[in-house]
C-alpha cells in the first residue's frame, strides 16, 4: 500500500530496537526515576509488562514537585490459564513482596500484578520464570496469551485442545534472546544473531489475539479475536477446529473508521493442522497489516480493506492444505457456572466467582489467603476463567468437605446468591493505573451492578441473565461489544451506552446514548427494563429484545 | 574528626579541654580511636610543618583585631558592632575571620579580641578548626605580649555550651596572655551581655590608648550606611508568602513545605548560599497547651523589657518556648531534686536537652509559677535561620525556602516548631532579614565543577546554585549527591533535577534513599561508591559542599571524604588529611551545616 514512507513511530523504535532490547537495561538502572525511558516503556510490553502511575495522586504530586507514582503492571502468559498449585503459591508469594497485594485474574485467563515498582521488576519477571510461567509477548505487538475454554466437563477435548494452545502458543513466542539476557542474566552466545523467523525485526502491526472455545460454552467470546478455534467434538474426541478470523473490539472515539468486528469462520482444519494455520494467518497480518496507523492496525482492518476472499487466497497460498469446510457448531452460553462439577473420570471442580477478577483480602472475605492456604495442599489445578473467575479443577471427592471449610474459615462464602448480572459482569482494571482509561471501571462496577440489580427487581426481572460489562475506554479489554448492556468509558463518570449483544456472543451491540451520566444511564435502562418487561416475547433475552427494539434509533425514547 | 582538639595525656590540655575531648571520643571503638590517633598525630605534624608566612604588617600595638568564628553569623555580627564602637571611640580595629587566619599570626598581636561561637555539640564553627589546633597543641608558642578577652557564644540547649570560648580563655591564659576583660559567655538571646561585653572592651582599649579619640564620633562611611532603608534582623521586613507548597509525597514520615516568599520593595539582597533569618511566632496550640500546663491565665499581664502585655501575648512573640536551654532547667530544678541530678550528669543532661521541649518540662515538673516568673525564666524568642533555596537572578524579588515542618507527638502530647510552624501555618506575612554567608558560595569561576552533598533539607541551597547556573549560562560541571529516607515520598524538588539533568545542566546526580531497603544508604555510602569519580573532579579542581544535619551527617561526609582521598590518591591518613584541610584552606570545601 506504499505506506512504509509513512511508518507509526512505534514501527521506528521496534526497527532500531536490537529486537526488543532498547535501553531497557540503562532505564532500569536509572535510580533518579521510577520511570523508563520514553521508548523503553513501548518494548518492555512485549517483555510482559506495562508503565502505568497512580492516576488519582498525578496532578498532587506534580503540584508537589515528585514525578507520578510509577508503577508496573506486569502480566503473566498462561495458555488457556491453566496452573499448578506450586505456580500459584510463587505467584502469590510475588504479589505479597512485590505487588500490591492482589492478584488480578483477566479477561484472556492471565494473572496480572500491579503496582511492581522499578526496581523490583527483575526480581518479579526472574521468580515468574523460575516457576516456569513466563511473562515473554504476554502484551506488545506479537501474540499474546492463547485463550482456551476451561470447562471441566469435557476432560478429554479439553485435555486436546489445551495441548494444541500450548503449541501454538510455544509456535509463535518471540525468538529473541534479548528476555532471557535482560531479566534471567544469560550471556549471549558469542556470534548468534538473533533471528525471528516468524515476526521478523518489526514484529507484528499490533497485537494479535487467539482464543479456542469448546462449545457449547463460548466462554472466551469466541467471535472476538484475531484468530480463533472452534473445537469441534466427534465421539467424545477433538476432531479438529473451525478457523475463525478478524474479530476484534478496539475502537477509538471520535474516529469512524476504527469499529469492533465480528470474526468470520473461514473453514476447518484437523488438530495437526492448527498450529500451521496459526502461523500462516500470523505471516498474512505481518506483511499486510496496517503499519503506519496503530489504530487501524489489526487483522480485522487488513481483511475489511481488501476484502475476505483477498484474505482466504492469501492464506491458502502460504498453507500446505486446503481448509475443508467448517463444521456445524452451536453455542449456548459464555457465562461460568458456579459452584461444583464433576467431569467424566469422577473427578471435581469448584468455580469461584472472583468479584471484579480481583483475588485480594478485602474486608471479610480473605480469598488471597484461603487461596494460598489450598495452594499448599491441592492435587489439582487451578485455572483461570475468561470471566475472570477461578476453577479450583480436579478435587477428589473426599476432599470436597475440606476445601468448602477452608473456604468458610477464610470469610469466603461459596454458598452465597447473586444475581445472573453480577455473575456474569466484567471489568476492565481502568483507574487508578491504567494509562488509557478515560473513566472509572473495576472500582465502579460493584456499585453500577447494584444499582441495575435495584432497576431490574423492581420490574421483576432480577432473575434474567443478562451480560453487563463496562470498560474505562473503548480499547474493549472486558469485549463489551459483545454485551447485552455494556458502557464504554468517555470522561470522569460518562459513558457510552450500548444496547443489543446477545447471550452467547456472537452479535454486536448498538451504541444508544454517547456522553452520559449515571443518572441518565439508570434512567435509560429503566425504561428500558420497563418495556422489555411488558412486551417481550416468550423467553426472548434483553439483548434479543433491545437488538429488536433498535433503542439507538427510537431516539429519545 | 576535624574538630578534635591535639590532644596528649599530660598538659598542654586543661581539664575542661580534656573533659570535652573524652566527650568526643566516648563512644569511639578500638578502631576508631586507633584511627583518630593517627588523624590527630598527622595534625600535628602538619600544622608543626606549615610554613607560615609573615603576618601581614605588624598591627599597631595599639590595633585590636578583632577575631570572629561564627556559624550562624552572630559572632560576625557582633564584632562587626564592636569594630563601629570601637572607631566611633577612636580605637584602631581589624575584623578578621578566624577561618582565614593563619593560626601563627597571632604570636606577632598584642591585642586580640575573639567572639567566639561554639557550634553544635562542643565544636568550633566550621573552618577555625585548624586555628585551634594549632594553639591547643604542644607546639604552640608563649603569647606573653598578648592583651585579650573572648566573648563565648553558644546554645545552652546543648551540653558543652560556651566550650570553644572556655577551651580557648583557658588556653590562652596558660600561654601567658594577658585577659583584660574577663570573659562572658552568651546563650542564643546574646544582645544584653554582647553589648555589655562590648562596653567593656572598648572602655578598656580607651583607657590604655596612646592616642586621644578624635572629635568627629562617626565616619562618612558609616552615616552613609546608617541611612539607607535597610532590613536587619531587629527590623525585619514583613515579607508576604507568596506559596506554601507541600513537596513530600503521600506516606512521607515529614512534611516538607516548598516556600516562596515576596521580597519586592525590600531593597534585600543576596546571593547563592545565603541564609533568610525569620522572626518567627510560637504555634498557637503551644501557647495553650504551656498556659494549661502552668495552669496561667493568657490574659494576666506581664512585663517584658518594661513593656506591660496579655502574658499570652508574651509566650507567643518574645519567648522561646520549644527548646531547653540550661538556665531555664537550673531554675525549674530548683524545685525537682530529679532535675538536679540530671544537672550533673552529662550524658543525662546532653539526652534530655535532645528529647525534651519546653512544654515537657513544665507539664512533667509542676510548680505554681506567677506569670512575670514564667516570662523571665524564659529565654528570649530568637531568629531562626534558613539556607534559600532560589537564585535571586532567576527569581528576582523572591526567597524560597525548604521547611521541615516540626510537629510530632512524644510523651503523649503534641510537639511543635517554632518557625516552621509559623511559616507554615497560614500566615500571610512573616518578618524576615537577610543573613549573608560568605563561607558558602558558588566558585567565582561558573566553568569550575562542583560536587554538592546535602541531605533532606540540605538541598535547599543547591537549587540555589544550580538555578544561579543556569540562569547565568555557567557551565561548570554541576553533580549533587541527595539523600533522604524514601524514594517515592522524600525526593526533594525530583521534577526539577530531572529537568535540570535532561536539559543537561546537572550533569550528575545521586541519591540515597535510607529506607527504600534493609541495609541504611546515606550520602556518604555514594562518596564511597563514587570514590574514583569524585577524586577525579576533586583533581580537576572542583569545589565540595555540604549542606544539612551537623551532629551526624556532616561528619560522616567528613569521613567519607577523607577515606576518597586516602585510598584514591594512595595517600597515608596524614597526607589524606593534608589535602582536605587544602581543599578548606582553599575554599574549595564548605560546609553549612546545623
Amino acid at each position: 500500500m506504499g505506506r512504509e514512507n509513512n511508518l507509526s513511530p512505534v514501527e521506528h523504535i521496534k526497527k532500531r530496537s536490537n529486537y526488543l532490547r532498547g535501553s531497557i537495561v540503562e532505564s532500569l538502572a536509572d535510580p533518579l526515576t521510577g520511570a523508563l525511558a520514553e521508548d523503553d516503556t513501548q518494548l518492555t510490553k512485549f517483555h510482559g509488562f506495562y508503565q502505568q502511575d497512580d492516576r488519582d495522586l498525578r496532578a498532587d504530586r506534580t503540584r508537589r514537585k515528585l514525578e507520578p507514582d510509577y508503577s508496573f503492571m506486569i502480566r503473566v502468559r498462561v495458555p488457556g490459564g491453566v496452573t499448578t498449585p506450586a505456580q500459584w503459591l510463587a505467584l502469590d508469594a510475588l504479589a505479597v513482596s512485590h505487588a500490591n497485594n492482589t492478584l488480578r485474574l483477566t479477561t484472556r485467563q492471565a494473572f496480572q500484578f500491579h503496582g511492581v515498582k522499578k526496581g523490583n521488576v527483575k526480581a518479579t519477571i526472574r521468580r515468574i520464570n523460575d516457576s516456569l510461567l513466563s511473562t515473554i509477548a504476554a502484551c506488545g505487538d506479537v501474540n499474546r496469551n492463547i485463550m482456551c475454554t476451561p470447562l471441566a466437563e469435557i476432560s478429554a477435548v479439553h485435555e486436546a485442545a489445551y495441548k494444541v494452545a500450548g503449541d501454538i502458543s510455544e509456535h509463535l513466542a518471540p525468538r529473541t534472546t534479548a528476555y532471557h539476557e535482560i531479566w534471567l542474566d544469560k550471556t549471549r552466545v558469542a556470534g548468534t544473531p538473533d533471528h525471528e523467523p516468524i515476526y521478523g525485526e518489526t514484529y507484528l502491526p499490533r497485537k494479535f489475539k487467539i482464543a479456542m472455545a469448546i462449545p457449547p460454552s463460548n466462554d472466551v467470546d469466541v467471535f472476538a479475536h484475531d484468530l480463533s478455534f472452534i473445537a469441534i467434538e466427534k465421539d467424545g474426541e477433538l476432531a479438529g477446529f473451525n478457523v475463525l478470523v478478524g474479530g476484534g473490539m478496539g475502537v477509538t472515539h471520535g474516529e469512524p473508521e476504527t469499529y469492533p468486528r465480528v470474526a468470520d469462520v473461514i473453514g476447518f482444519c484437523n488438530v495437526e493442522q492448527a498450529v500451521s494455520v496459526a502461523e500462516h494467518v500470523v505471516g498474512v497480518q505481518r506483511d499486510f497489516g496496517d503499519r503506519s496507523n496503530r489504530k487501524h492496525a489489526r487483522l480485522k482492518y487488513t481483511i475489511d480493506d481488501r476484502g475476505l476472499d483477498w484474505f482466504r487466497e492469501a492464506l491458502a497460498e502460504r498453507l500446505d492444505f486446503a481448509l475443508a469446510e467448517p463444521e456445524p457448531f452451536q453455542f449456548t452460553s459464555r457465562g461460568d457456572r458456579f459452584g461444583w462439577q464433576q467431569d467424566q473420570r469422577g473427578s471435581w471442580h469448584l468455580t469461584l466467582f472472583v468479584p471484579e477478577g480481583r483475588i485480594q483480602d478485602k474486608g471479610r472475605s480473605r480469598l488471597l489467603t484461603a487461596l494460598r492456604e489450598l495452594a499448599g495442599i491441592h492435587k489439582g489445578e487451578f485455572r483461570l476463567t475468561a470471566n475472570q473467575n477461578l476453577i479450583v479443577s480436579g478435587v477428589a471427592s473426599t476432599d470436597r468437605k475440606d476445601v468448602e471449610r477452608l473456604f468458610e474459615q477464610h470469610g469466603v462464602n461459596l454458598l452465597q446468591t447473586l444475581s445472573p448480572l453480577r455473575q456474569q459482569a466484567l471489568a476492565c482494571v481502568a483507574l487508578p493505573t491504567c494509562a488509557l482509561a478515560m473513566a472509572e471501571a473495576e472500582r465502579y462496577l460493584p456499585d453500577l451492578t447494584g444499582k441495575i440489580e435495584g432497576l431490574l427487581q423492581s420490574h421483576g426481572l432480577l432473575e434474567e441473565s443478562i451480560s453487563l460489562r463496562i470498560t474505562g475506554c473503548p480499547n474493549g479489554c472486558a469485549r463489551p461489544y459483545l454485551a447485552e448492556i455494556a458502557l464504554v468509558g468517555k470522561a470522569p463518570g460518562r459513558y457510552n451506552l450500548y444496547l443489543g449483544g446477545d447471550a452467547e456472543g456472537m452479535r454486536l451491540n448498538r451504541l444508544v446514548e454517547e456522553n452520559i451520566d449515571e443518572t441518565q444511564i439508570l434512567a435509560k435502562l429503566d425504561r428500558a427494563f420497563a418495556q422489555f418487561a411488558g412486551e417481550r416475547q416468550m423467553s426472548e433475552s434483553f439483548g434479543d429484545f433491545a437488538n429488536r427494539e433498535r433503542f439507538a434509533e427510537a431516539g429519545a425514547n | 574528626m576535624a574538630a578534635v582538639p591535639n590532644a596528649k595525656p599530660a598538659p598542654p590540655l586543661t581539664s575542661d579541654t580534656l573533659q570535652s575531648l573524652r566527650s568526643v571520643v566516648a563512644d569511639f571503638d578500638h578502631d576508631q580511636l586507633l584511627w583518630s590517633s593517627g588523624y590527630l598525630a598527622g595534625l600535628a605534624g602538619a600544622a608543626a610543618t606549615e610554613a607560615l608566612p609573615p603576618p601581614a604588617a605588624d598591627a599597631g600595638a595599639d590595633t585590636w583585631t578583632v577575631f570572629y568564628a561564627t556559624e550562624t553569623g552572630n559572632s560576625r555580627r557582633i564584632a562587626q558592632s564592636l569594630g563601629e564602637r570601637a572607631k566611633e571611640a577612636g580605637i584602631a580595629v581589624e575584623l578578621q575571620d578566624l577561618r582565614d587566619y593563619r593560626p601563627k599570626g597571632l604570636a606577632k598581636l598584642s591585642n586580640a579580641l575573639f567572639v567566639v561561637a561554639t557550634h553544635g555539640i562542643g565544636e568550633p564553627p566550621d573552618g577555625s578548626e585548624l586555628f585551634f589546633e594549632f594553639w591547643l597543641g604542644e607546639r604552640a608558642p608563649r603569647l606573653e605580649q598578648l592583651n585579650y578577652s573572648v566573648l563565648a557564644l553558644g546554645d545552652s540547649s546543648y551540653a558543652d555550651f560556651c566550650a570553644m570560648g572556655q577551651i580557648l580563655d583557658d588556653r590562652l591564659r596558660a600561654l601567658g596572655a594577658k585577659p583584660v576583660v574577663d570573659r562572658m559567655e552568651c546563650d542564643l538571646d546574646y544582645d544584653a551581655p554582647a553589648a555589655a561585653w562590648t562596653k567593656s572592651v572598648v572602655e578598656h582599649a580607651v583607657a590604655n590608648s596612646a592616642t586621644e579619640p578624635p572629635q568627629s564620633v562617626r565616619s562618612p562611611h558609616l552615616r552613609a550606611v546608617s541611612n539607607r532603608l535597610t532590613y536587619t534582623r531587629d527590623t525585619p521586613f514583613p515579607a508576604e508568602i507568596l506559596l506554601d507548597q507541600p513537596i513530600t509525597g503521600q506516606g512521607s514520615g515529614k512534611d516538607v513545605r516548598h516556600i516562596e516568599l515576596d521580597l519586592e520593595s525590600s531593597g534585600l539582597r543576596y546571593e547563592p548560599g545565603d541564609s533568610l533569618g525569620v522572626v518567627p511566632q510560637n504555634p498557637p496550640q503551644l501557647v495553650e497547651a504551656l498556659l494549661e500546663a502552668t495552669r496561667l491565665d493568657g490574659d494576666s499581664e506581664v512585663n517584658v523589657n518594661d513593656s506591660p502585655m496579655a502574658l499570652s501575648a508574651a509566650l507567643a512573640t518574645h519567648r522561646e518556648i520549644t527548646i531547653v536551654n540550661r538556665p531555664l532547667l537550673e531554675t525549674v530544678a530548683q524545685h525537682h531534686d530529679d532535675l538536679q541530678s540530671i544537672l550533673a550528669d552529662r550524658n543525662r543532661l546532653t539526652e534530655f536537652f535532645a528529647s525534651r521541649q519546653v512544654i515537657d518540662l513544665f507539664a512533667d515538673y509542676r510548680k505554681d509559677w506567677s506569670s512575670q516568673e514564667l516570662v523571665d525564666c524564659l529565654r528570649r524568642l530568637t531568629p531562626r535561620l534558613y539556607s534559600i533555596a532560589s537564585s535571586p537572578d532567576a527569581n528576582p524579588d523572591e526567597a524560597h525556602l525548604t521547611v521541615s515542618v516540626v510537629r510530632y507527638e512524644q510523651f503523649g502530647r503534641p510537639h511543635w516548631g517554632s518557625a516552621s510552624n509559623f511559616l507554615a501555618g497560614g500566615a500571610s506575612q512573616v518578618p524576615v532579614y537577610i543573613e549573608p554567608n560568605d563561607r558558602f558560595r558558588l566558585p567565582q569561576d561558573g566553568d569550575t565543577p562542583i560536587i554538592m552533598v546535602g541531605a533532606g533539607t540540605g538541598v535547599a541551597p543547591y537549587r540555589a546554585f544550580v538555578e544561579h547556573r543556569r540562569e547565568h549560562g555557567q557551565g561548570g560541571d554541576n553533580w549533587l549527591i541527595f539523600g533522604d529516607r524514601n524514594f517515592a515520598s522524600d525526593f526533594l524538588y525530583q521534577l526539577e533535577w530531572l529537568r535540570y539533568r535532561k536539559d543537561g545542566i546537572l550533569t550528575r546526580m545521586d541519591v540515597a534513599f535510607s529506607r527504600d531497603q534493609q541495609q541504611k544508604i546515606y550520602v556518604q555510602h555514594k562518596i564511597l561508591e563514587q570514590a574514583q569519580r569524585l577524586y577525579a573532579w576533586l583533581e580537576r579542581g572542583a569545589h565540595f559542599y555540604v549542606c544539612g544535619d551537623a551532629e551526624r551527617m556532616a561528619g560522616d561526609v567528613h569521613q567519607a571524604l577523607l577515606s576518597v582521598v586516602q585510598q584514591q590518591g594512595k595517600l597515608s591518613a596524614e597526607r589524606a588529611a593534608e589535602y582536605v584541610n587544602e581543599l578548606k584552606s582553599g575554599r574549595r570545601y564548605q560546609r553549612d551545616v546545623y
